[in-house]
């Protein structure tokens, strides 16, 4: 369903994504892992149409992105980092506006909306200004936006990040029942999540693919057996990165 | 979280629905224009703008001292009202989205670039034209106290649209260049300036010390107020038409060009 080949992105002399493939079938969740920085979000960005990449490919259902944007598109539903909204709209009238550039009209958009009040848990607050919302709900609010139309594939960047315990348990619980039908990417830095949800995860590191497998084999990596130690041990904080670009400098 | 239909799922996925250009634009513009309405800066900017162009039609533009019937007073003064106005509703189009980060929510949807631009400016541009439809007390007053030619009213308002509709477009433009909504405005106010101000007569005189009269009539075509003129007169010019077309569309060409530029970083 996700296809990507030997994707690059720069941004100026800085490499952000460097020469990653991957590829993500329909019923599996993928976890994308990484220090901050790493290059999960511009990946992230590449596959939805967000940004171009400057080299390589992503493909969605057969549809490459930058050639055919807009039949790619209609099968995403995004969640960007830190769940964006129109703040001065009201949640209805947001899921309107999701409901309409999805192209969803009459029966068929009264029950789209209906499932994703429904699935997100706003039905309490659909006539009050995204502004006053708390953060979970804001966060739900974007969810909800991504999910309206049924995607075949989610990408879902931090989905967790900020929420509470409970809504947390809520979304994984939700991210593992989607997957069932669909193709997801979701990228987190709770390392239990992945054990939770994932089918398999990758790890990236300065733009570079530095493991992919299930989480038991990448457990395996690591001589405690702890998904954390491996992570650890082969990432790099960004402490020791900026030593190092000192040092060249 | 409860469980999606999971039915519903599998037969909306395989074929989603497909959004016409037209449809496309209706939606953006739909939101953008209620993105008006429901924060007070549409009433704000309404009665601001009432105020002003009542203010400057009655006392520098001399209404009653004019001794005609003719919305001169009301026109005449539009290209330098405008000048602060209508950046201050094009300023936030695209600086706004930037800004809450839902310009990546707008760009990953299915649609172009284009329908966003466009259904964007179409949202503002009539907004634009509601304001200035709701100076129709001053049509009314003209009529009751004379026998106005309501031709030539009726060409200045075409005429107030369309340079409406060029700064707009400026501001478009601007708004795409920076997150903050102050730099983009003031960027807006200096270029839509120097529009006015290439035709204005005082700096068009000053010029005409240094060159001769076919430069200063060329360098006056790239004026709004040269060609805004027209139609305050009562005359429909095919050309000042195509200028103020050209102005929006050039300037909404950049907006396209400035945010794939920024995308492609």
């Amino acid at each position: 369903m996700i296809k990507v080949e030997a994707l690059t992105r720069s941004f100026g002399a800085k490499r952000a994504v460097d020469d990653i493939s991957f590829e993500v079938a329909r019923g599996e969740v993928l976890g994308f892992l990484g220090p901050n920085g790493a290059g999960k979000s511009t990946t992230m960005r590449m596959i939805t149409g967000f940004i171009p990449p400057s080299g390589g490919k992503v493909s969605v259902c057969g549809f490459d992105v930058v050639d055919h944007p807009l039949e790619a598109k209609r099968r995403i539903g995004y969640l960007p980092e830190s769940a964006p909204s129109y703040s001065d709209m009201s949640v209805i009238a947001f899921l309107n506006f999701a409901a309409d550039m999805r192209g969803l009209r009459g029966d068929l958009r009264k029950q789209a909306i209906r499932r994703v009040v429904q699935t997100c848990h706003l039905d309490s607050v659909l006539g009050q200004t995204i502004d006053t919302l708390s953060k979970g709900f804001r966060h739900r609010t974007c969810l909800a936006q991504s999910i309206i139309h049924d995607p075949e594939v989610l990408i879902l960047d931090e989905p967790t990040d900020g929420l509470d315990p409970n809504q947390k348990h809520e979304v994984r619980e939700l991210i593992r029942t989607m997957g069932k039908t669909k193709a997801i990417i979701f990228s987190t830095h709770i390392l239990e999540e992945v054990e939770a949800v994932c089918d398999r995860a990758i790890i990236i590191d300065r733009g570079r693919i530095v493991a992919n497998g299930t989480p038991a084999e990448l457990k395996a990596g690591a001589p405690s057996g702890r998904l954390e130690d491996f992570f650890r041990s082969i990432t790099r904080s960004d402490t020791v990165q900026h030593a190092e670009a000192g040092a060249q400098a | 979280m409860n469980a999606p239909d999971m039915n519903a799922a599998v037969t909306a996925a395989s074929n989603p629905p497909v959004l016409s250009a037209w449809a496309a634009i209706k939606a953006i513009a739909k939101r953008e224009l209620s993105a008006y309405f429901e924060s007070p800066v549409a009433y704000v900017f309404l009665v601001i703008y009432l105020l002003l162009a009542g203010f400057f039609t009655f006392t520098f533009g001399g209404f009653f001292e004019r001794g005609e019937a003719s919305l001169g007073a009301f026109f005449n003064w539009l290209p330098w009202l405008f000048l602060f106005l209508v950046p201050a509703v094009g300023m936030r189009l695209w600086a706004e989205e930037q800004r809450l980060g839902t310009l990546e929510l707008l760009l990953t949807l299915p649609i172009t670039t284009w329908q966003a631009i466009l259904g964007k400016f179409l949202a503002s541009w009539l907004f634009l034209g509601i304001a200035l439809l709701l100076t129709f007390p001053v049509v009314l007053t003209v009529n009751v106290l004379g026998d106005p030619d309501n031709g030539v009213i009726a060409a200045g308002y075409v005429g107030a649209m369309l340079l409406a509709g060029a700064y707009l477009a400026i501001a478009c433009m601007t708004s795409a260049l920076s997150r903050n909504q102050v730099v983009s405005f003031i960027l807006a106010v200096v270029l839509c300036l120097l529009l006015v101000l290439v035709g204005f007569a005082p700096v068009t005189d000053l010029l005409s010390r240094w060159f001769g009269p076919v430069v200063i009539e060329a360098i006056a075509a790239f004026s709004v107020v040269t060609h805004y003129d027209g139609f305050q007169k009562g005359v429909l010019d095919s050309r000042d038409l195509l200028y103020f077309l050209s102005v929006i569309f050039f300037s909404l060409f950049a907006t396209g060009v400035i945010i794939r530029d920024r995308r492609a970083g």
